[in-house]
């Protein structure tokens, strides 16, 4: 039988409707899933009261036919989205206890359309990282275990907490951010969907920025059809957010039945790196293989300038992280630690307060934006954007509607296996997300299969700015076509 | 370009972050290994290329320049370590 908190978004929403089971008892269900799950460290902090609270609110809307899109949904919110009056981490110490006086644009959406906030999710500390591992609150544990092993495996990251709590289903859908694969990357990883919607489709206001130019938030869920409908309650305009777009939000749900039939796909041989696996390559032709059999066609094509993207982007990440990052100062919120004088307070502050890779991006920024070193590093890094993105409107000028790309190099990796010594060695993992960040476009993660060791893997769709509704489109043909992923049996229960 | 020890603390220094000294060679490293990374970037004809500086084309928003919030001056300092009378509290600064 499924309990509760196993049904999809889709399915809980249809029986809340029917009043099949009450909005407290699927916040219950998801709050007892929790607590059984805490050794998988998915949620920095639980709101029970909170959510217990608003399904209440839910039922009585239900009660009396006023029920709003995401009516009495149970949802965990990645802890970089400000919550008024629920501590607000970014995964960092610096912001150790720190209550926000406002909610975030994106949150506000959701709780606007009725969903209901079971507790604050896992990250890397201000979502600088791909396994969850420089989160200053442990390590997220994916529910994923390798056949007959016990290793404990990282859930991806930023968003590791996230892609966790989806794929054991301690909520329905959770938000989360995507600066350069923070959302595809984990998804593909615990066997969810992701998307990172175009940049400006969702505001920016009220979420711990980490690189303003590249941040954007989207949902993780576990079917294409529930990011849709999340998407749908998540964006909007913003006067607050100068680049949020002034557009209307689409019916992304509608979109999902919509098929490929009539669309182009195309395939940048950019991306078939050296060293991929026989088994990334088989993933990548079987989902060309299902977008074909739909009715779509699938070309070649050509991104030359791929490979410049994920050092072009340490140069231009770590610059504006350095700029947003200032504001951490121990004067306005979170941690002081007194010092000789007021320069000496504001050192010894960060230095205690950041975690290693979080410095390290810091200082990198400070360099390459230091004076002489300015137009070397981040004036070209930025007229390499310019080419990048350049590459994306060519293919999309000839005729191709979606790109289709593996969503990571490899399945998820164990906790402490990768940069320990060499930060590049992790800063590879989103080799084929970052190129969408670089150029503003929406992408989406979608699970295509499992390895020979019995780990999901993930295939990417990129669209052209605005589209989401063919990346949803494309990514239901291949979820129909390799059947929904088994999520893995609570041994941590 | 690669850092040497004197550039890792001077870039300490400008990003307000002590750095004790055994922490600077580990730093070090890190710093070069990113700084060979984009390297590469060098090979790339960049000539004649605008630097990006809109991700999606659109025209800046711009509003009337009036008051539209205010009056929230205990949110604000809420969760500010010392705090008086609405007020930030900092180490003296000048004597």
């Amino acid at each position: 039988m499924t309990t509760l908190n196993e049904l999809t978004l889709a399915d809980a929403r249809d029986g809340l409707k029917a009043k099949d089971f009450s909005a407290t008892d699927l916040a219950r269900a998801h709050l007892a899933a929790m607590e059984k799950a805490r050794g998988l460290n998915a949620y920095i902090l639980e709101t029970p009261e909170r959510a217990l609270a608003m399904a209440e609110v839910a039922d009585t809307k239900i009660a009396a036919g006023e029920a709003r899109p995401l009516e009495g949904i149970p949802l965990g919110i990645k802890d970089l989205f400000c919550t008024h009056g629920v501590t607000t981490t970014a995964g960092s110490k610096i912001l150790e206890g720190f209550q926000p006086h406002y909610e975030s644009a994106v949150t506000h959406n959701l709780w606007r359309d009725g969903a209901v906030m079971l507790g604050k999710l896992n990250l890397d500390e201000f979502a600088m990282g791909s396994s969850n591992e420089t989160s200053a609150y442990g390590d997220a544990v994916s529910p994923w275990r390798r056949n007959g092993s016990d290793t404990k495996l990282v859930p991806g990251g930023s968003s590791g907490g996230s892609a966790a709590a989806v794929a054991a289903h301690l909520c329905l859908g959770a938000t989360a951010t995507d600066t350069g694969g923070s959302i595809r990357q984990p998804a593909a990883f615990t066997g969810t969907v992701g998307i990172k919607p175009t940049y400006g489709r969702c505001s920016r206001w009220g979420t711990v920025a980490y690189a303003s130019s590249l941040d954007q938030a989207g949902p993780i869920a576990r079917t294409v059809r529930d990011c849709a409908i999340l998407l749908g309650s998540m964006a909007g305009q913003d006067a607050r957010d100068t680049t949020c777009a002034d557009l209307p939000v689409p019916d992304f749900e509608a979109a999902v039945a919509r098929g490929v039939k009539g669309l182009t796909i195309g395939i940048p041989k950019e991306y078939r790196v050296e060293g991929m696996s026989a088994e990334i390559q088989a993933l990548w032709d079987k989902g060309a293989a299902m977008l074909k059999d739909a009715g779509a066609t699938v070309r070649e094509i050509s991104l030359p300038h791929t490979q410049y993207a994920l050092p072009a982007y340490y140069i231009v990440a770590p610059a504006e992280a350095s700029s947003n990052l200032a504001r951490y100062d121990g004067v306005r919120y979170g941690l002081r630690v007194p010092g000789k004088d007021i320069a000496g307070m504001y050192e010894n502050t960060r230095a205690a307060g950041f975690g290693r890779e979080v410095k390290r991006r810091i200082m990198i920024g400070t360099y390459v934006l230091s004076a002489g070193y300015y137009d070397a590093y981040y004036v070209r890094a930025q007229k390499i954007r310019t080419l990048i993105k350049r590459d994306f409107e060519e293919a999309y000028a000839s005729g191709i509607d979606a790109i289709l790309t593996p969503a990571t190099p490899s399945a998820a990796f164990g906790l402490g296996e990768k940069g320990s010594g060499d930060p590049v060695e992790m800063y590879l993992q989103d080799v084929f997300t970052i190129t969408v960040n670089m150029a503003g476009l929406p992408g989406l993660s979608v699970p295509a299969g499992l390895d020979a060791q019995g780990l999901p893997l993930g295939l990417q769709l990129i669209g052209r700015p605005f589209d989401e509704e063919t990346l949803f489109a494309a990514a239901q043909v291949i979820e129909t076509a390799a059947g929904r992923t088994k999520l893995p049996a609570a041994w941590w229960a | 370009m690669s850092v040497d020890a004197t550039t890792v603390r001077r870039i300490a220094h400008l990003a307000r972050i002590a750095v004790s000294e055994d922490e600077v060679a580990p730093l070090q490293g890190e710093l070069n290994a990113i700084l060979a990374f984009v390297e590469q970037l060098g090979a790339v004809d960049v000539t004649g290329v605008e630097p990006m500086t809109s991700v999606t084309p659109m025209a800046m928003k711009k509003r009337t320049d009036t008051v539209t919030d205010g009056g929230h001056a205990a949110d604000i300092v809420f969760n500010a370590p010392e705090t008086e009378d609405n007020y930030f509290l900092v180490p003296k600064v000048v004597e």
